[in-house]
């Protein structure tokens, strides 16, 4: 075992070992590099989306629309769940991490990947969508680069594994995994299966890209390449919403509900959000309606309602958190009195209320196998994605950055008056966004498509009026979005460069075990807390009406179009 | 900070929940039970069900039947490229052709009828969306998939690729007419 060092952060009281802390600062920083460079050629799409400007040619467009879909849905997001593993397993448990010298390689590999795979990209060659659906054929090296960084994710994730390992043999800690670990632990399981289809699919078509095969079944490669696809977003959902409790905990002390509903929705995550791949597939020939219906409702929806649990016990936790604190007045006094300017908590809200209303709703929506035929491949397709997300994910990710900024990196913020306003900005921006692109896709119009006026063609379409205003509101809240990503970024990398040293806190050549928390008046039978969290569910119930309106107002449109059986 | 720290109680899992999680658990459960058995149930009352039936095809196979139907059907052609307008008998199979960068030939249909819709791409996925009724269909090489459509409005169409397929994607557009 090499020499390593346990240093006791000051001002959040937590604790880094020195090589997991070298580590996550290296994955963090890669993902905001990631970051700005899909934050950059996202100018590009929202420009070209927006009609009335058109800004780059087709070649050009469709180039830089696979580049933005790679470098934000795989490599930002990636490299900093690969960060948030490492903080749950030795930040959390007071570990060292597991083998550091692979943890590196693990790093390596996926940066090169990453590099690799952007190269291919930007050579022009290689403009298939990141989906890169056979037969059409990219380069060599993109699949190259994509199968490194998927080799790279892999073994982090058994690094993170690992650290569990050690944490549990070196007594670290006592009991169970604090939930926020168990979170991560639901995301890197979820990911260990994401990253065996995507093997599966894209190692067979690396081979075809080189001539070793000769040809990948189009609709295999669809299957095994969505349970890659779409699976990698569930990672993010299941990191994200640890993030969500982390948050909950750091920013108001707040204790979950209830540790048994909390962690048997992440359980429900484990089972069955692996078979939302499907979704994609609804308008697929080929494939039996008892498949599409059992899989695509996450089998009777239990994914589904793993994610309502966590829309109501978290905001609950907080909220008896604050009625402890004596902000029992009505219904809402402890939201309104909630700490709004601070970043950590007002990006992790915001997040949280955008992806339950926009994306989680939409969600089901596309994933209803009858009413996918009027949304399948419209712009309302990445509208609920960014909802998902850039929303759910990308704004978590921030949210949490701001915490990280002073804990882990060891500075202070830039600008503190800026990021206050920074998750509005990005948040509200893309609730916007994400709702003018549903709103266009509900009209029909068609996502990954460079001119919507059809021009050149002799027999073209003319969209509605309403569908150009959205596509043109798409394009200016888009500009608005980016711009309060360029603000996280200045603010990140600002303060990693110029923000004040804070004081790195004690090191110690021994870990501290956690400390062993005194029991807390819990719910001793059904219902002894009373009522705990009544404004949560007021606002549970608001989103189940607005739930269930939609989805019958769904229903309603679809049975006015053609019959079809 | 117990969320981030190892449950106080080491039996977490015997302690009950509160009502407010217990009530919205039962909540959420019921609607998700009701959405599963509206898509089941939509299958057995609704109209608008995407078919399963699907063939292995291949282009010479595709095209030969396609080729057909025109040579039986045709009544007019339009634009330079004089693409074939084909008005085939209600009931009757119809194909339609998706390629690099255009469906092919363009069909007439009448309203409330029936009629079993093939498709199929002959090289890259191709995506079949009607428009302005927005029905949306993958259109996947290799597979010849059979949908049975009834429309239901009689006036001109406008099928769209909707999903990329290169670079002159944006000119693949085509009509469809119901009288």
């Amino acid at each position: 075992m090499t020499a390593t060092t346990y240093r006791t952060c000051p001002r959040s009281g937590l604790q880094f070992e020195a090589q997991a802390e070298k580590l996550m600062i290296a994955n963090a920083v890669t993902a905001v590099v990631a970051l700005l460079v899909g934050g950059i050629l996202a100018i590009g799409v929202a420009l070209t989306r927006w009609p009335a400007v058109h800004l780059l040619a087709a070649d050009t467009f469709y180039m830089v629309l696979t580049a933005h879909g790679i470098d934000m849905l795989i490599f930002w997001i990636i490299f900093f769940e690969v960060a948030v593993l490492y903080f749950c397993s030795s930040t959390l448990l007071r570990c060292r991490l597991a083998t550091p010298k692979i943890a590196w390689l693990a790093f390596a590999l996926m940066l090169i990947g990453a590099v690799v795979n952007n190269v291919a990209v930007f050579q022009g060659g290689s403009s298939v969508m990141m989906t890169s659906y056979v037969p059409m054929m990219a380069a060599p090296a993109f699949y190259l680069g994509l199968i490194l960084f998927a080799v790279g994710a892999l073994i982090a994730c058994f690094v993170f594994f690992g650290t569990l390992v050690v944490a549990r043999r070196e007594r670290t800690y006592e009991g169970s995994v604090p939930l926020v670990t168990f979170g991560a632990i639901t995301a890197a399981i979820i990911a260990v299966f994401t990253i065996a289809s995507g093997a599966i699919i894209l190692i067979p078509t690396f081979l075809m890209s080189v001539g070793l095969i000769q040809s990948v079944d189009a609709l295999v490669y669809r299957t095994i390449w969505w349970a890659f696809g779409h699976s990698s977003q569930q990672i993010n959902v299941a990191a994200h919403i640890s993030i969500w409790y982390a948050v909950a905990a750091i920013a108001f002390g707040a204790k979950p509900m209830s540790e048994r509903v909390s962690r048997g929705a992440f359980l429900l995550y484990i089972l069955f959000l692996q078979l939302a791949s499907a979704h994609h597939l609804l308008a697929d020939p080929g494939l039996g309606t008892a498949w599409k219906v059992v899989n695509t409702s996450y089998f009777m929806y239990f994914a589904v309602l793993a994610s309502m649990i966590h829309g109501l016990t978290i905001p609950g936790a907080i909220e008896v958190a604050q009625r402890q604190k004596g902000l029992t007045n009505g219904l809402f006094e402890w939201l309104r009195k909630a700490p709004w300017g601070n970043p950590v908590f007002s990006g992790m809200f915001i997040a949280l209320i955008g992806f339950g209303f926009l994306g989680g709703i939409s969600g089901v929506m596309m994933g209803t196998e009858q009413l996918n035929m009027i949304i399948h491949n419209t712009v309302y397709v990445p509208g609920h994605f960014h909802a998902t997300v850039v929303v759910g994910t990308t704004l978590s990710f921030m949210a949490l950055t701001y915490f990280l900024i002073p804990a882990l990196f060891r500075r202070e913020l830039i600008n503190p008056g800026l990021a206050q306003w920074q998750p509005y900005l990005f948040g509200l921006s893309m609730y916007f966004f994400c709702l003018v692109m549903m709103g266009a896709g509900t009209l029909g119009v068609s996502r990954r498509h460079w001119d919507m006026a059809f021009s050149g063609a002799a027999l073209a379409y003319e969209w509605p009026g309403a569908a150009y205003l959205m596509m043109a509101l798409v394009g200016i809240s888009g500009v608005v979005a980016i711009v309060g990503g360029a603000i996280y970024i200045y603010l990140t990398v600002g303060s990693l460069l110029w923000g004040r040293r804070l004081d790195e806190g004690a090191r110690s050549p021994t870990f501290t075990p956690v400390p062993r928390a005194a029991p807390t008046a819990v719910a001793q039978t059904y219902g002894s807390a009373g009522f705990a969290a009544p404004g949560t569910f007021v606002m549970a119930m608001v989103f189940l009406v607005a739930f269930v309106l939609y989805y019958f107002i769904n229903w309603k449109y679809l049975s006015q179009v053609w019959g079809l059986s | 900070m117990s969320a981030i720290l190892p449950p106080s109680e080491r039996l977490w899992w015997k302690h009950p929940l509160d009502r407010v999680e217990g009530t919205w658990i039962l909540i959420a459960l019921v609607w998700c039970l009701t959405m599963f058995a509206m898509m089941v149930g939509w299958h057995v009352y609704g109209r608008q069900n995407l078919s399963t039936e699907t063939y292995r095809t291949t282009p010479e196979q595709f095209t030969k039947k396609t080729q057909a139907m025109v040579d039986k059907h045709t009544v007019r052609t339009e634009t330079d490229q004089k693409i074939p307008v084909v008005a085939p008998p209600p009931g009757s199979d119809v194909y339609l052709i998706a390629r690099l960068w255009a469906f092919w030939p363009i069909l007439e249909l009448e309203k409330d009828k029936t009629y079993r819709l093939h498709l199929t791409a002959m090289d890259y996925n191709h995506g079949f969306s009607l428009q302005p009724a927005n029905i949306n269909i993958q259109v996947v090489p290799g597979y010849e998939h059979v949908v049975t459509v009834t429309p239901n409005k009689s006036g001109v169409y406008s099928i769209v690729c909707n999903e990329f397929c290169g670079i002159n994607h944006h000119t693949m557009v085509s009509r469809l007419y119901v009288k």
